[in-house]
């Protein structure tokens, strides 16, 4: 375990510090794969198996998607153009190198408390019966969370909305679509 | 191996992505230093799982971050798409000028 974490912990420091070296794109959401894949394998090797596998495949199609959309977006994708894409760099990296320190000293004034018993034979029965039971509003709260998400994201991402086809008041009738169809339009 | 240990690399992954999210100018890296972010604290929960509390509330706090990262990567990206569609712009201090 212990050779596993020195492999896999810098593994996920450096791949994640990276991301914000590398000029290219695809570089880019690799490095930031590799840090999560890293994170993954530390939450199976912390015993959380369905935790981390749920951690890999969910990065592993996050960031697919990332990749087409910065490419999509980004002006210098390939990275070929030597180019600033930063604001107020020395205030973020004081502000970041501070937050660390702070977290450090707090890591290591703090007497954190040894563990009362053994851990459950199986955490992926116990995150279940949890989130089945006592955790149960968790569980709906987020449902309704992630629904409201795809909602938000949809009504955000389209090209048309409602008043693009009922007017600035919503009044018109029939609605202005490009392609007439539906009943009595 | 302990505690200690793991909770220095969440804070260290924690610090990268505050970095990230607050030097970057445009709007998909900023995404990416959010999920750092989101990442160190599914690595200090799952420490606290293993070394300092096993009851299921560590393993819920994982689950809960990860659904915030699905939500910040939906939305995220949806903004992006409407603001590149409007304004014809992918970075924050663009849009910024674009409001005053």
């Amino acid at each position: 375990m212990t050779v596993l974490f020195w492999v896999l912990a810098p593994l996920a420091a450096a791949s994640g510090f990276m991301v914000f070296r590398f000029n290219s794109m695809a570089r880019v959401t690799i490095s930031l794969l590799v840090s999560f894949l890293a994170s993954g394998a530390l939450l199976i090797l912390l015993g959380l198996g369905y935790l981390g596998v749920v951690v890999i495949l969910m990065m592993v199609i996050e960031m697919i998607i990332m990749a087409v959309f910065m490419v999509a977006y980004m002006m210098n994708p390939a990275g070929l153009i030597q180019m600033s894409m930063y604001h107020n760099k020395p205030g973020s990296l004081a502000v970041s190198i501070g937050t660390f320190a702070l977290l450090g000293a707090g890591i290591f004034a703090v007497p954190w408390p040894r563990r009362p018993g053994a851990r459950p034979a199986s955490p992926t029965f116990q995150l279940g019966a949890a989130l089945m039971g006592p955790q149960m509003l968790t569980m709906i709260t987020l449902a309704f969370v992630l629904f409201a998400t795809m909602v938000g994201a949809v009504v955000l991402a389209t090209r048309r909305g409602r008043y693009d086809r009922f007017g600035d008041d919503l009044t018109r009738r029939p609605p202005a679509d490009p392609v007439r169809g539906g009943v009595g339009r | 191996m302990n505690l200690q240990l793991f909770l220095l690399l969440a804070a260290g992954l924690f610090a990268i992505g505050l970095y990230g999210a607050l030097s970057q100018q445009a709007i998909v890296m900023i995404m990416m230093g959010l999920e750092l972010m989101l990442n160190g604290v599914i690595v200090a929960a799952a420490a606290f799982w293993h070394y300092a509390a096993p009851a299921a509330g560590a393993q819920v706090i994982v689950v809960v971050a990860l659904v915030a990262m699905a939500v910040e990567m939906a939305i995220g990206f949806a903004v992006a798409t409407a603001l590149y569609r409007t304004r014809n712009v992918a970075l924050t201090d663009a849009a910024a000028e674009l409001r005053r």
